[in-house]
């Protein structure tokens, strides 16, 4: 058992990393800004990550699984161990980076390895929402700004009330985009190792039942929880303070709309229910929830007549959709190649 | 929930309280110098005790108000403005008050041929102080009339700058109005005290415009 711990620990880390600095997505500008105490934000923040995680963890989890199902637990922990030091060592870097991005590019490392093709149907899927992600968020901010400031001029609300709700209103949307950022982004963290999950399912009353991956789910969120509690007050004090200067009632626009996009592609109850009503259903894919905040950013920058953009910012974004995910592969084939004939571990059946 | 929004009525409602305040002093300051120019002394002095009780709640308001913001109702963004705009007219008050005060011990001897002027410069000037007033309900209840009540108190300021500056010309072009240079020097100054109160409408207003920008999403 304290072997496949240590197997684990990999992906333990990418959860951990994953709450130090997504949760500032979520909660960095209400925390930044005090409209929310950091305590409050990161409780309501971990509680809602792991619901996300456990219940709507399975649908974005499966694509991956699609694109490589690695099947020695040695392997997983070295496709995860690459992904993470991808992030790490390009965050360190100042690079843009995205956990998803890396994870990707580690599996595809994996494929190379043990000689398995690559799902080109998947990876296309998979590819064409890291560009749909950011721009959908976009589209979903413009559309926000107009809706609420369309309410606010009729709603004839006081300035001191506005404030109250848009305080709640943080709170509520800090809470949804938790839970979307644990059902879509936990398949990162996690995913690899669904196919060598060590954990046999459990009853805990004759009603709920935790399967193997659910376990396997519940562990890795609980790392997220574990990073938004010990690192992501820094991570949310930047972000409140520099990088974006939002209004209040601009970062509710911003975390509403990418927590959006990270819902969608994330829960496999909407998509079945468009399927069944005959409407186009979509790919559950792992996306960046920081590219999804970028995109909803640049959308109330458009919708506020487009000055003050930086475009370069999307330069950057797509530089990240074709480095991060080719430095990740190959890092991943060389520490599998490593794992295997210096460690002797297998790291494919 | 219900307590957090009961805080937030009680807080409205302490805001409107202290700018109705604002308002009825400046309408009694109006019509106490009227009083004071037909020599009306003695209701002139209930006028001022008006506004001195008016100024007295409006300062005790003000201070509930900045503890309120401060502890229980955190809208950080918009919180230091508020307190600023607070902050600032109650300077209008604090005139009203002043003014008539000054009146009340130095007695300045104004001569008749100037009443019109002065009642036309305590009209521009009170003008100005209640759309000052009206600009700040505006701008707490997120409607879109603080510009227009902005602009006008901008108008009459400009008005009653006009207006002083006729009367200090009246006064000190001859020596036919009043002859003694203290004298001229002494109803010069209570026409600027008077004049104060729009300028200091003026400045709520110019925090306000800024204090509007700030609060587009």
């Amino acid at each position: 058992m304290s072997l496949i711990l240590i197997f684990l620990s990999s992906g333990l880390f990418l959860g951990w990393s994953l709450g130090a600095n997504d949760a500032a997505n979520i909660f960095g500008t209400a925390v930044g800004t005090k409209m929310l105490r950091f305590t409050t934000a990161a409780i309501v923040g971990s509680v809602f990550v792991i619901i996300g995680a456990v219940i709507s963890g399975a649908g974005a989890s499966h694509t991956l699984g699609k694109l490589g199902a690695v099947n020695a637990i040695a392997g997983s922990f070295t496709v995860a161990f690459s992904a993470a030091f991808t992030v790490f060592w390009m965050t360190k870097l100042k690079l843009p980076v995205s956990t998803s991005q890396a994870v990707v590019g580690a599996i595809i490392g994996w494929n190379f390895f043990a000689g398995k093709p690559t799902d080109a149907s998947a990876l296309t899927k998979i590819v064409t929402t890291w560009v749909v992600c950011p721009v959908l968020a976009a589209i979903f901010s413009f559309s926000l700004f107009f809706l609420i400031k369309f309410i606010l001029k009729h709603s004839r609300i006081s300035i001191i009330r506005h404030d109250s709700y848009t305080r709640i209103g943080l709170l509520f949307v800090g809470a949804f985009g938790a839970y979307s950022l644990g059902a879509n982004n936990i398949a990162n963290v996690m995913g690899v190792f669904i196919p060598v999950s060590p954990f046999p399912d459990i009853n805990i009353t004759s009603f709920i039942t935790l399967s193997s991956v659910q376990l396997l789910f519940l562990l890795g969120a609980v790392a997220i929880a574990v990073g938004i509690f010990t690192y992501s007050k820094r991570v949310m004090m930047t972000v409140g303070n520099s990088i974006f200067k939002l209004s209040p009632t601009g970062a509710f626009i911003v975390v509403l709309s990418s927590s959006l996009v990270l819902f969608l592609f994330a829960s496999s109850e909407l998509q079945g229910w468009l399927v069944s009503h005959n409407l186009p259903g979509w790919p559950l894919v792992p996306v960046s929830s920081s590219q999804a905040v970028v995109g909803a950013v640049l959308g109330i920058g458009l919708a506020k007549s487009g000055r003050n953009i930086d475009f370069s910012v999307i330069g950057k974004i797509g530089m990240g959709w074709i480095a991060t995910p080719v430095i990740s592969g190959a890092l991943s084939f060389v520490f599998l190649f490593i794992m295997q004939n210096l460690f002797m571990q297998p790291v494919f059946a | 929930m219900s307590l957090f929004f009961n805080q937030t009525t009680q807080l409205e409602g302490d805001i409107e309280s202290l700018l109705d305040d604002i308002s009825n002093a400046v309408m009694i300051f109006s019509e106490a110098i009227k009083n004071y120019l037909k020599d009306e002394t003695e209701i002139f002095l209930k006028r001022m005790q008006d506004v001195k009780k008016l100024e007295s709640d409006v300062d005790e308001l003000r201070r509930e108000i900045r503890y309120k913001l401060y502890t229980k109702m955190l809208i950080p963004e918009s919180r230091g403005d508020m307190l600023s705009m607070l902050e600032t007219i109650d300077d209008v008050i604090d005139t009203t008050e002043e003014v008539l005060i000054q009146f009340e011990i130095q007695k300045p001897k104004i001569p008749k041929i100037l009443n019109k002027d002065v009642i036309e410069l305590v009209e521009a000037s009170c003008k100005a102080a209640d759309f000052t007033v009206m600009a700040a309900r505006s701008y707490i209840k997120n409607n879109d009339m603080i510009n227009d009540y902005i602009n006008k108190t901008y108008f009459f300021e400009h008005e009653a700058d006009k207006v002083e500056n006729r009367i200090k010309r009246k006064l000190f072009s001859t020596n036919e109005i009043v002859s003694d240079l203290a004298e001229k020097m002494h109803i010069s100054k209570f026409v600027e005290l008077i004049a104060k109160l729009s300028d200091d409408g003026q400045d709520v207003c110019e925090r306000l415009s800024v204090a509007t920008i700030k609060r587009s999403i």
